[in-house]
Parts: C-alpha cells; sequence; structure tokens
C-alpha cells in the first residue's frame, strides 16, 4: 500500500495512526489543533480527534512539558510540539531535571512515554531562534531518546515507535525537508519495520563513510554522488541516543575514513562524540582522523549568512577531501 | 453582608485560636468529632517526633541531610487528612506530615536524605508522587495529572481531586505561575497548597512578593484564601472544601496556609544569619501542636492518661525511625545503571559491563597483598 508523502504528512498521517490504535495518545502544543500547528504538521488531527486530545495549550513552553509529564503520571501517552527549535529552552527545567529522570528517581515505578516533537535546523530563511540545531544538549542527557528523521518512510514509521516507547522520546524533525516526498509503503505491519534506535546505509560504498542525520542526509547523499572520485558510503544515523555505533563501525572498517556532517555547533556537538567512539573502536582501521563537518562555534547567524554558516555540498564534499589528504 | 474592608484583607481564615477555643466561620463549617480531634493531635505529635529523631540522625551522620517541617505540622496533616484515598498529591521535599498521612513509611523518606535512593516509593500506591526539589516543578505535574483526571471523566462527587504543595519560594517561579494559568484555563481539578512559611532559605516574604500570596489567584481566574497555617481544623477545612470543588468540576483553589518554618531550611542552614529570634519566639505562642492540646484540655475532651499514651507511641515512632534508618544499606555499586530506561540501552548496558569487569579486577587483590 503505497502512498506518496511528504515528510510533514508523513509525521500527520503516523500520529493519526498512533492515535486510532491508542486512544491514550494525545497531542498538545501551541496552534495545534485548529490550525494543525504552524508547519500543519497536526492538520486534521483537532477535527477528527476532539479538543480533549488535540490540546492548544496557553504560550509556555514549561508548562506544556510539566503538564505532559503530569499527564503521562495519569497514564496518557502526549506528544508534545515545541513550535520552534529555539523557543525549546524555556522547557529545559522540566525536561532535563524531570522528564529525563523520572523513571530512574521512582526507581521503575514512573513511565514517562512523553514525545517531544521538535522542528529543527536551519535553510528557512527565519529570523533569529527558529534555525536551531539543539540535538546535542539531549543528547546528552541521560534518561532521554533523541531521534532524526530525513524521509518520509521513517517519519511515519518512527513518530509511531516514538509514541509506542516507554521512554521520553525527541523527536527531531527536519523542517527545511518537510515538502521532500517519496512513496511510503504504509501497509507493513510496525512489527516488520526497522527499529528507530537503528542507523541505516541510505547509500552503499567502499572508500568513506558520510555520517549524518536530519536535514544533512539529503546533502551527504548529494555529496556522495557529486564525488566522481571516491566510493563514499552514506549512514543516516537516525538515532542519536542511543547511536547504533554496530552499523558504523562495521563501515568505517570497510572504508577506514570517517566524516560526520551536522548543522549543529562544532565543539562538543554529536560529530565529537561519534569520533571519540569510533576512534577508540576502530583505531587500527582508520586511514586518517574522523573529520567533522559542521556549523561554525557562533549563534545562528541573520538568515542572509546561512547559505556561509550551514554545511553544504561542497564543505561537506571538502571534509571528504580532507579525509583523504592522509 | 456589606462589602468592607476586611472582604478586602480578610482575617485569616481559623477555626481554632491559639489558647485552644473553637470558633466558627460561616464558610467553612467543619463537623469533627472529639475522637478525629484526638487523632489528628496524635498525627501531629507523631510527625513532629519523626522530624526531630531526623534532624538528630542527620546531626549523628545518618542523613546526609534532612528539611525540617517544625512549625508546619498543621498545615500538612490538616490538608493531608483532607484528602481521600483516590486523589493524588505533589509535594515539595518537606511535607512530611503530608506523606505521613498518606501512608508512607518514614523509612521511605529517610532514604531520600540518606542518599539510598532518589525517592523510589511507588506514588500509585500511596496517592503521593516523589518529592520534587526543583521549586515549582511538581505544581506543572499536578495540573497536568488534574488535566489527565478530566480525560478519563474522574469528575464528579466520587471524583479525584489532585493537589499540589509548595513554598512563599516557589511563588516566584514561572512553572507555578504556568501552572496556575494551565488548571485555571482547563477548569483543572487541582487545589495548589501554598505553605507560607515566611522565608526562603534567607530571603523574607517580601522579597518573593508584594501582594499577599492568596491574592495572585484572582489575576488566574480562581478564587485564593488564607488560612491560619498552624490551625489544623482551619486547614483541614479549607482543603476539603477545595478539593470538593475541584473535584465536582469547579476548577482550582489556591489555598496559601499562613505559617512560619520554626526551624532552620535545612540542616545545612543557619538562620540565625539572618533572622532575630524574637521573631521566633512571636510564632511560639501560635504554636501549631499547643494549641489543639489546650483546645483538647479546655474542652475536656482528653485526659492525662491520653497525652502519656501518645507520647509514649511518639518514644516507638521515634525508635523505630532510628532503627530504620541505620538498617538501610547502601546499594549496589551496579544499581546506577538500572532504570534509566524502560527499553534496553546499548550505550548503558556497554558501560554497565564495562564497570562491573572494572570492579570484578579488584577482587582478590587484597589476598594476593595488593598490587
Amino acid at each position: 500500500m503505497g502512498t506518496n508523502l511528504t515528510i510533514g504528512k508523513a509525521i500527520n498521517a503516523g500520529l493519526r495512526a498512533s492515535m486510532e490504535h491508542d486512544p491514550k495518545v494525545l497531542v498538545m502544543g501551541e496552534d495545534v489543533g485548529r490550525l494543525g500547528g504552524v508547519f500543519r504538521v497536526t492538520d486534521g488531527l483537532h477535527k477528527d480527534f476532539g479538543a480533549d486530545r488535540v490540546i492548544d495549550t496557553p504560550l509556555a513552553e514549561s508548562g506544556i512539558v510539566g503538564t505532559a509529564i503530569g499527564m503521562a503520571m495519569r497514564g496518557y501517552r502526549p506528544v508534545v510540539e515545541i513550535q520552534f527549535d529555539g523557543f525549546f529552552f524555556p522547557a529545559a527545567n522540566q525536561t532535563f531535571t524531570q522528564l529525563a529522570k523520572m523513571r530512574r528517581r521512582s526507581a521503575g515505578k514512573l513511565a514517562m512515554p512523553v514525545v517531544m516533537r521538535i522542528p529543527y535546523g536551519g535553510g528557512i530563511g527565519a529570523v533569529e531562534h527558529h534555525s536551531e540545531s539543539p540535538e546535542a544538549y539531549f543528547q546528552h542527557t541521560a534518561g532521554l531518546r533523541v531521534v532524526s528523521v530525513a524521509n518520509p518512510e521513517d517519519a511515519y514509521w518512527m513518530i509511531q515507535q516514538a509514541v509506542r516507547s516507554d521512554d521520553p522520546v525527541i523527536f527531531l524533525e527536519p523542517k527545511r525537508r518537510y515538502y521532500e516526498k517519496a512513496e511510503v509503503d504504509t501497509g507493513v505491519s510496525i512489527d516488520a519495520v526497522t527499529p528507530m534506535g537503528a542507523a541505516r546505509v541510505a547509500r552503499p560504498g567502499t572508500d568513506c563513510t558520510l555520517l549524518a542525520y536530519g536535514p544533512m542526509v539529503k546533502t551527504a547523499l548529494q555529496a556522495a554522488a557529486a564525488d566522481e572520485e571516491h566510493s563514499i558510503e552514506v549512514i543516516d544515523v537516525r538515532s542519536l541516543a542511543p547511536v547504533d555505533y554496530a552499523t558504523i563501525t562495521e563501515s568505517v572498517k570497510r572504508t577506514g575514513r570517517l566524516v560526520v556532517a551536522h548543522e549543529a555547533t562544532l565543539t562538543g556537538g554529536p560529530g565529537a562524540e561519534i569520533a571519540a567512539r569510533v576512534t577508540e573502536e576502530c583505531f587500527y582501521h582508520l586511514e586518517s582522523p574522523v573529520i567533522r563537518v559542521a556549523a561554525f562555534d557562533t549563534p545562528y547567524p541573520q538568515s542572509r549568512l546561512e547559505e556561509h554558516y550551514l554545511p553544504d555540498l561542497d564543505r561537506v564534499l571538502d571534509g571528504v577531501d580532507r579525509a583523504f589528504a592522509y | 453582608m456589606p462589602q468592607t474592608a476586611a472582604h478586602e484583607e480578610p482575617e485569616l481564615i481559623q477555626l481554632l485560636t491559639p489558647e485552644g477555643e473553637l470558633t466558627e466561620h460561616p464558610d467553612y463549617p467543619l463537623d469533627i468529632s472529639a475522637e478525629e480531634i484526638r487523632a489528628l493531635y496524635r498525627d501531629l505529635v507523631l510527625v513532629r517526633r519523626i522530624d526531630s529523631e531526623a534532624v538528630s540522625l542527620q546531626r549523628q551522620g545518618e542523613l546526609g541531610l534532612w528539611a525540617s517541617l517544625l512549625g508546619q505540622e498543621a498545615a500538612q496533616i490538616g490538608s493531608g487528612r483532607a484528602l481521600r484515598s483516590e486523589d493524588m498529591a505533589f509535594p515539595s521535599y518537606r511535607e512530611h506530615g503530608v506523606a505521613w498521612c498518606r501512608g508512607i513509611e518514614p523509612k521511605e523518606l529517610l532514604g531520600m536524605f540518606r542518599g539510598v535512593t532518589n525517592g523510589g516509593w511507588d506514588p500509585h500506591e500511596y496517592g503521593l508522587h516523589l518529592y520534587t526539589i526543583v521549586i515549582g516543578s511538581q505544581a506543572l505535574h499536578a495540573t497536568g495529572y488534574a488535566m489527565g483526571v478530566q480525560r478519563d471523566g474522574a469528575v464528579g462527587e466520587d471524583g479525584t481531586a489532585v493537589i499540589s504543595y509548595f513554598g512563599d519560594g516557589a511563588t516566584s517561579q514561572g512553572d507555578t505561575n504556568e501552572a496556575f494559568n494551565f488548571a485555571s484555563v482547563n477548569n483543572a481539578p487541582v487545589v495548589f497548597f501554598c505553605q507560607n512559611n515566611q522565608w526562603a532559605i534567607s530571603e523574607p516574604l517580601e522579597r518573593q512578593a508584594r501582594v499577599p500570596i492568596y491574592k495572585r489567584a484572582a489575576g488566574f481566574g480562581f478564587p485564593g484564601v488564607r488560612v491560619d497555617g498552624n490551625d489544623v481544623l482551619a486547614c483541614l477545612a479549607v482543603t476539603r472544601a477545595a478539593l470538593d470543588n475541584a473535584r465536582t468540576g469547579q476548577g482550582p483553589t489556591l489555598i496559601e496556609a499562613f505559617t512560619y518554618r520554626m526551624g532552620a531550611h535545612t540542616t545545612n542552614d543557619d538562620p540565625t544569619r539572618y533572622r532575630d529570634a524574637a521573631e521566633l519566639d512571636e510564632w511560639k505562642a501560635k504554636d501549631p501542636i499547643m494549641r489543639v492540646r489546650n483546645h483538647l484540655e479546655l474542652y475536656e475532651l482528653a485526659d492525662e492518661a491520653f497525652f502519656a499514651k501518645i507520647d509514649e507511641e511518639a518514644d516507638k515512632v521515634g525508635e523505630m525511625v532510628r532503627t530504620q534508618c541505620r538498617s538501610m544499606a547502601d546499594p549496589e555499586p551496579l544499581e546506577i545503571f538500572d532504570e534509566v530506561y524502560a527499553e534496553p540501552n546499548v550505550h548503558i548496558d556497554r558501560q554497565r559491563s564495562e564497570f562491573a569487569d572494572y570492579l570484578a579486577s579488584f577482587e582478590g587483590a587484597g589476598a594476593e597483598g595488593g598490587r
């Protein structure tokens, strides 16, 4: 049963399937109801599931996450929308001190099946605070799972897997890729789908492994196709917490080179952690140091500069060239 | 009834004077038997004893820290006894009296302050969420839980009410104010119970608020009331009324229990650095336990044998607290890795395994004379 869906529509369809599957699933956030969210990802859900299950909340991110925690304690499975990446920060306390630690604090007696959907990343010409890539904060926080989707197929299935998880999941949506379209096979069983914790080889290759996730997967695939000299294997990391190192190290041991690309800033970014781990596990297989291609260690610039700030195809290829320079 | 200044600036709602005289309040009639008042007296004495034992245990090095409830017993027992078993309470970290009312054994509280657990009791079993240390965070959890109660249709005479405890300091937090707003716009069945004990560590009330705390409720669109927090009967009556309003779909209430932290903020604190001894003496005259005893004696509702029996029981509880505390063993090192995630996690599993191997590498080192 193939359906041609954008990433945004695929998440919408996945949310709908989740709500049909389990009456305890709720959607809550700013403008998620009648408007259907500023990106329309929750479009139609309010009409079909009602205001009790698709909740237009007051404009207060800490309040949204804090009340979602209380709802989870009462047995619900809230899917929270944080309208933009930069608006997550008011909810940082509830996320880091409460949501992430609740299971451990209660010695396993409280589950926190809360999904926090966050449209993230740059490239849409937005004003300040609408283009951030905060994934390293989440990856660094014990108790959270962190995933990012890069195509409609994953968007459709991984949102459903996230909703079914008994752990809190930060679900990062690549906002500049919301309108990317592909066929999604919605007819298979969710149990037959690749688990959301697994990485995926997006393009096989033999000379160099190129890691990306979310919005950078498309850029990485374009870079691999543009490089006529080398056979580049592209891996979509998909899960940042935990990272599927088995898939990554298997690839690096074959190719001997690793380039990690992300929109998050360089220092302390996910690439740094992946580089450290891969160096430990693949030391004798590496032909070059692990190369990181990332945003600069500056605040996200004004939008007229973002094309210079975001790693693009050429910056990724430059990183590949640096790997082959050794 | 004509509007007077008293309606704008109501006195504390009080049903029991410091001298033990029973008064009546038109809005909060309380039908209570002598036996029930004696039971409240027992609660008050026993939780004060648990508390003072815990302070001593901290002094002896058995606890890392303790946050004493001294002076706030009436606010906690009065409100705690207003709860029904199906109700849900969200405490801060000083609510030992509420925990007592919910049937939590003192050792469960001590475990957290001894450092052997981070809480650990089952919130659903007792109707009491874990202690929350980050100030004000639990007010939102209570509100969200209450929104869940609404969605369960558990509103009505037999409905479920939710209560969130916090202090005067917490009223400065964004989360507390966001909780007021979420509760209001959702008409959620939640009661906000603020124990205004006049001090947030060293900062007096005037550093937190320019208006009486209960008056904040009006701005959010629900009733606020100030009760004598050292009057267990008034706290019981006012909380019961607010919980009933919540459970029958009439929305939230903010209760400001006007009380006093007679001890230090925690065992690490030294209040002599920031407040006058005279202030404490003034509040000692309004002691929450003494006024119930005064009442029982004044109205001849209890004899010496009763008070002696309660004191004897307090001694037994004290001994139990000491024994329970000292018998709590340290957790096993590998417990660090438990219950971080519900689902298997490769990183945690790997680190557990590596740390287990590391620990095992020391086994037998002593027999070999060490390295």
